[in-house]
């Protein structure tokens, strides 16, 4: 099949910080990321979705190494970018973006919209001068700002505008790939309901390839063919989205599912039979999510479960599938 | 109809800033029934949070001032206390958690020292019942082992927790009215619907009013009984909260529903409101939504429209409520 063709493969990547103990010269690592594998199809949209902490943006940030992986494999247009060297690196850039969360601080607010944007365009050696500023017009028009905005500052948006030129400034150099984190999170309800428009329009348009992250599962199932999900660094279910909605198989999922909130008043959830938060260092071997769970088993607290295919690429990491 | 606990009659509040009057919350009238949860909502900058500190007096004057209005909490404006008798609502009779429980608890006090505060302060209790009491509450909102974790710091406790902790002090002194500032937009959301289930189940325990500010609708549908929607400081529609998630009748309140992604609906584009929330200094004539609405008619811009009576409980800011949904 043409369209299996893979864009993007991660392996048991990892990421560990570590803590420094007062009085003590062990160095306790946190498992921020702690061996993750996926792959995304071209033109596919990945979501990636769990709750703060679950080390889902540090995923994201590892990928494209904005910040160190500890370990595993990125692989992405024939070759592993783990092993590449600063100027390879610097060369594949263009092809692999990334859209931030908080478009107030993502901006650099001594720029104007169209150094901004047009940054890339010069750095790479892709267009310079008036060549550059015709590029600029024609992406801002794209993300749907004026070509007059690109002498203004950051400071004179809204943050959906801002958003916008957060996206503007990623599609410059026709990427591939762009992860894109919590993209709409920090943006009003309509405002959110536009970038999400946009972020589906760009894709069809220029056939990008979305890793999306996410905690807001309405938002994920909207935009996302597969969806993954995160719990401690782990990845606990991954599955076709309608798929995983339907039929959620790790009791993490089936948790997290029943807690969002209804559209409709008289489809009042019960809430969540979830138990207590807990120190995830605490736990030495077994199941991650075990001491939250409501169906553990002696088993859960020995074993860890390893991630199974299900059927239909439907992925669990759970020792009792139901 | 039982008299209400609290009546509000157009209430204005204003800031007056460097760059100009910003018209925070503009000619605002609502009533809040004993034991009923009425929920404000509405995106950022709309005007709900400034109700909710003006109910309170708690906006800082100046740059704030709150221009006129009457708040008749059981009979009694609250605007003509004096700051001494204020002191004694607050607190007690009404009180507010907000979003977010780290900033709005002190880091260097025990929560139990923070409980025990309010019930010494309010309720006359020495320090020891003050702690009981304080034990009891931690108990009620389901924090384990109350005895111990009432001794905790706030950094110590998680965010769900911490929120808790809040709630506890905030129901101590069993007030009449609460105000909850967006309670759960910092939670995560299993952490959200635990405490929205909490919330709820004391609230119907202790029978108190609750106003609940938010901007997440699905909040909304979770635990609200009636439904004041907000835009740009006014109110635009309200009613209960079937009527406003069934049969709404203002385009802003149909938009903000359809702005949010369909579980069950298969991926499509979102009807997404065009525009953006307008500047509070500088704000349209007539109907503030005009600019954004596809119902937008010539008589929209030239005078702002009362709120029109779609039966006795439920009413619309639009002159085109008719057709409007």
């Amino acid at each position: 099949m043409a369209h299996n063709e893979y864009l993007l493969q991660v392996r048991d990547l990892t990421k560990y910080f570590y803590r420094q103990r007062f009085f003590s010269s062990d160095r306790e690592p946190i498992r921020a990321v702690d061996g993750i594998t996926f792959s995304i199809r071209k033109g596919e949209t990945l979501g990636l979705v769990g709750e703060s902490g679950c080390g889902k943006t540090t995923a994201g940030k590892a990928i494209l190494r904005l910040i160190e992986p500890t370990s595993g494999q990125v692989l992405f247009k024939e070759g592993n970018i783990l092993d590449l060297n600063r100027e390879d690196l610097r060369r594949l850039r263009p092809h692999m973006q990334f859209i931030f969360q908080d478009p107030y601080e993502s901006l650099n607010p001594r720029m104007r919209v169209g150094e901004i944007v047009g940054e890339g365009l010069e750095v790479h050696r892709i267009a310079q001068g008036k060549d550059k500023a015709d590029r600029v017009s024609e992406i801002l028009e794209k993300v749907g700002l004026h070509p007059g905005d690109a002498i203004r500052y950051p400071h004179e948006f809204s943050g959906g505008q801002r958003q916008r030129i957060g996206i503007a400034r990623a599609i410059s150099l026709n990427p591939q790939l762009i992860v894109a984190d919590e993209p709409v999170s920090a943006l009003d309800v309509s405002i959110q309901a536009q970038i999400l428009n946009l972020l589906m329009d760009l894709r069809d348009q220029l056939g990008l390839t979305y890793l999306f992250i996410s905690h807001d599962l309405r938002i994920v199932k909207h935009i996302s063919d597969r969806i993954a999900v995160m719990y401690l660094g782990k990845m606990v279910e991954m599955a076709n989205g309608e798929d995983l909605f339907r039929r959620p198989l790790h009791p993490y999922t089936q948790i997290l599912l029943q807690a969002i909130p209804k559209l409709d008043p008289s489809k009042r959830s019960q809430g969540a039979p979830l138990r207590e938060e807990f120190c995830p260092h605490d736990l030495k071997k077994g199941c991650l999510f075990q001491p939250r769970c409501p169906h553990s088993k002696e088993k859960c607290q020995m074993e860890e479960p390893l991630l199974l295919d299900h059927g239909e690429e439907h992925l669990v990491g759970c020792h009792f599938v139901s | 109809m039982k008299t209400p606990l609290l009546e509000v009659r157009s209430l204005t509040t204003q800031f007056f800033t460097e760059d100009g009057v910003v018209r925070a919350v503009e000619d605002v009238n609502f009533e809040i029934h004993p034991g009923e949860i009425l929920s404000l909502v509405g995106e950022s900058g709309c005007g709900k949070s400034v109700t909710g500190l003006s109910l309170l007096r708690l906006i800082p004057i100046p740059p704030g001032k709150i221009m006129s209005g009457e708040l008749l909490f059981e009979g009694r404006d609250l605007l003509g206390l004096e700051e001494r008798e204020m002191e004694r609502v607050r607190g007690n009779d009404i009180s507010m958690i907000f979003q977010e429980p780290m900033t709005s608890l002190n880091p260097v006090f025990t929560i139990g020292n923070q409980i025990m505060e309010a019930l010494q302060l309010h309720q006359n209790l020495d320090k020891k019942e003050a702690r009981r009491r304080a034990i009891e509450m931690l108990d009620r909102v389901k924090i384990p082992s109350p005895e111990v974790r009432i001794d905790s710091y706030p950094h110590q406790l998680s965010g769900g927790m911490r929120q808790r902790a809040m709630i506890a002090m905030a129901l101590s002194c069993q007030p009449k009215l609460l105000i909850a500032d967006e309670p759960t937009t910092a939670l995560d959301v299993t952490i959200q619907a635990q405490v929205l289930r909490l919330l709820k189940e004391i609230q119907g325990e202790m029978g108190m009013a609750v106003m609940l500010i938010t901007h997440d609708l699905g909040v909304v549908s979770e635990i609200a009984d009636r439904v004041a929607v907000m835009y740009a400081g006014r109110i635009v529609e309200s009613g209960p909260i079937e009527a406003i998630f069934g049969e709404m009748r203002h385009p802003y309140t149909r938009g903000l529903l359809e702005s949010i992604p369909q579980l069950e609906e298969k991926k499509k584009r979102l009807n997404a409101i065009p525009g953006q929330v307008p500047n509070p200094m500088d704000l349209p004539t007539g109907c503030k939504f005009h600019p954004r609405c596809h119902l937008m008619i010539d008589d929209c811009k030239k005078e702002e429209p009362p709120l029109y009576p779609v039966n006795k409980n439920h009413f619309s800011r639009c002159i085109r409520w008719k057709e409007c949904c």
